[in-house]
């Protein structure tokens, strides 16, 4: 079996933009690169069964048949990718209605650590009496999730300013 | 009683749209998902036995033969793994009834909890069973879309921007496996494992790499291996602490057993077994040095969970019987003690308030109990003898020393370093969370009777209400599943022969390769 170079070529282009889109700040625009990305790999699917007609007994013969099981897989891939798509706008929805963006955030506790590093503090020594100045405590004793959500916001803002800047 | 071998993907799915049904009757709900899981349990246990007795145990689904439909194959690796992951995830589910009633409110956890974990429940049976790498894929998609509704929760802020990594990570993940899915099916015309097992070893060298690598690097990312490890301790301790317990202990060893899966039955000859053991000990180390660099025990947990990956690709990568029996035993006990950790980190922050180090202090003295549940298994963890984690290590340790390459010794060096490593981590929890003083902020003892001013009159405590929750004493429901685990971890160490030699007889099936093709195929391959 031969494959269709025009085919393979689509599906070149499909992920080359899905892949890019994919490295986006926005989640609207990965999501974007999903969907790219699971119509190239739909594609790259149907490629890999035989062409031909109908594959329904009695209208074609047995030999001009195409594939019948990835044209079955490919179903299967899409109903799925049209969940997670629907999953996908939700998280980024919800993602706005919180934040008013639909950014995706560093990791916050990452930065954390990072940042006792830079002070050269180790986590949890024995200076743990004084809570650090900075975070902000609500009484329970849990951190602020204000504090964390400025903090987290910062620095998508900061990287949108590059994503902006680039 | 190959009748028995679809069960434990349907129970699950029936069960989870008969407590859809009941979302307005949470006690209906419980009952339906408890008696589901139990008998899941029961089905997995027979499966064991079955098939350690008569071999492979195949179900062609819908009476379709073999090439044509789907097979369901429970040999004895899968029934294994599907005893440990069913008696997991029935703790876990008794955990977060406890926790949920505890709560004081009778729709926590919320109603779309129990159908979504009963269906994360089939995803996990139904990768463990499956004989055909399409429905590996479907398998894998049922338990990730569960598992995206289960992270995100309540879809809370934190959950959400956790949830959003986790999401396209694995949603990248799945595509690598359906673009591999396609590359082998137009190399082979099947995606039937048993009749992939000739196919692809007809095929030229350079192809058949390709597609393995494809297959590796979608299982990689699904078992959290080293440079693909990053989105898992981002996200998993955002999530309610039964949630992280099941994830932690099913979701990356279905990746690990898709590994091993692959690479004993579809490319065996280790042509990639020193990349694997490369990437293991990266794994390892790399995982092990994040944990030590944590201030929050669930982040911590959640990298000794990635080092210790490491354990069961380094069994892999040897690819000798030993080796790989060895790893087979490390899954079942890394399952269990992962899963143990994290319910008692749970424990800890219903009872500390918090699992971030500095907030937390004097645990052991005030809650004895909880000081235990998390002891023994962190020991184990760290492979302190005679517990399991030292078995599985030492097996580990015997079969690289055999193997003797260079490599192998790195990372029977490696292995040991990173033991220790573990140890290290393990003693800090314990010295800041369960030693010290107690945190001044930390939520006042009332494990005992202790009484509450209401309308100026001293009365004994009426049991735990939500504005008491962060302090409030530990409800039995929580206490009882992890109990079962620690001891479910210890009884490994005591029928540690015989699963040993389980994990052995599982292993030689896996290399011989014979017993699976012929079970799906007896008449032979067509």
């Amino acid at each position: 079996m031969t494959p269709n170079l025009t085919y393979i070529v689509v599906v070149g282009v499909l992920f080359a933009a899905g892949v890019t889109l994919l490295l986006e700040r926005s989640l609207t625009r990965v999501l974007m690169g999903v969907i790219l990305l699971g119509n190239g790999a739909n594609l790259l699917l149907l490629t890999g069964g035989r062409a031909g007609g109908p594959p329904i007994v009695g209208t074609t013969d047995a030999g001009e048949m195409s594939d019948p099981l990835p044209q079955a897989m490919v179903l299967t891939a899409i109903v799925i990718t049209l969940g997670m798509t629907a999953f996908l706008l939700a998280l980024s929805y919800r993602s706005w209605h919180l934040n008013g963006h639909d950014e995706v955030q560093d990791d916050v506790e990452d930065r954390r650590i990072m940042d006792l590093a830079d002070r050269d503090e180790g986590p949890g020594t024995d200076d743990a009496d004084q809570p650090d100045s900075d975070d902000q405590l609500d009484p329970d004793g849990r951190p602020d999730p204000d504090s964390r959500r400025s903090s987290a916001a910062s620095v998508a803002a900061a990287a949108g300013e590059r994503g902006r800047d680039a | 009683m190959n009748y028995l071998v679809p069960l434990p993907v349907v129970m699950p799915l029936l069960g989870a749209a008969l407590t859809l049904l009941l979302a307005s009757r949470p006690r209906a709900q419980r009952w339906v998902s408890l008696t589901v899981l139990t008998a899941t349990v029961a089905v997995a246990a027979t499966l064991l036995v079955r098939s350690s007795i008569d071999g492979p145990l195949v179900v062609e689904v819908g009476g379709w033969v073999a090439p044509l439909g789907i097979v369901l194959v429970a040999d004895q690796l899968a029934a294994l793994m599907l005893v440990v992951s069913a008696a997991v995830t029935l703790c876990v589910l008794v955990y977060s009834i406890g926790q949920g009633m505890a709560d004081g409110h009778e729709d926590t956890p919320l109603s779309v909890y129990h159908p979504t974990y009963l269906v994360l429940t089939a995803g996990v049976c139904n990768a463990f069973l499956s004989g055909d790498l399409f429905n590996l894929y479907v398998g894998f998609e049922i338990l990730l879309v569960a598992s995206y509704v289960l992270l995100t929760l309540g879809s809370t802020e934190t959950r959400i921007r956790a949830g959003t990594t986790y999401v396209v990570v694995s949603l990248l993940s799945s595509l690598i496996f359906l673009v591999a899915i396609g590359l082998v099916y137009s190399a082979t015309g099947t995606l039937n494992l048993a009749q992939l097992v000739d196919r692809l070893d007809a095929l030229p060298d350079d192809l058949r790499l390709v597609l393995q690598g494809m297959l590796l690097l979608a299982f990689g990312i699904k078992a959290a291996v080293f440079p693909l490890s990053a989105w898992l301790p981002d996200s998993y301790p955002t999530a309610p602490a039964p949630v992280t317990a099941v994830f932690a202990g099913l979701l990356t060893k279905v990746g690990v057993y898709a590994i091993i899966r692959t690479e004993t039955l579809l490319f065996p000859g280790g042509r990639t077994a020193d990349l694997l053991l490369v990437v293991a000990a990266l794994t390892m180390l790399v995982g092990i040095l994040g944990a030590v660099a944590q201030s929050d025990i669930k982040r911590l947990l959640s990298f000794t969970l990635i080092s210790h990956i490491g354990y069961m690709l380094f069994g892999v990568g040897l690819s000798s019987s030993l080796g790989l029996a060895a790893a087979i035993f490390y899954v079942v006990h890394h399952i269990t003690i992962q899963t143990t950790l994290f319910l008692a980190a749970g424990l800890v922050e219903r009872r500390g308030g918090s699992t971030a180090l500095d907030r937390l202090g004097g645990l052991a003295r005030l809650s004895p109990l909880l000081a235990v549940l998390f002891f023994v298994p962190a020991l184990n963890l760290a492979g302190i003898p005679p517990f399991s984690g030292f078995l599985g290590k030492l097996g580990l340790v015997q079969a690289g020393v055999d193997d003797g390459g260079p490599l192998a010794w790195v990372l029977v060096a490696g292995g040991l370093l990173t033991s220790l490593l573990t140890l290290y981590a393990i003693a800090r929890v314990w010295n800041l969370a369960f030693w010290r003083r107690p945190h001044p902020e930390m939520p006042e003892p009332q494990d005992s009777v202790h009484t509450v001013r209401t309308d100026g009159v001293e009365q004994p405590y009426r049991g735990p209400d939500r504005d008491a929750h962060p302090g409030a004493m530990l409800p039995r429901l929580m206490i009882a599943p992890t109990v079962a685990l620690v001891v479910l971890g210890l009884g490994l160490t005591v029928v540690a022969g015989p699963l040993f030699d389980l994990s052995s007889d599982a292993a030689d099936d896996l290399l011989r390769r014979t017993p699976y093709v012929e079970a799906v195929y007896p008449g032979g391959t067509p």
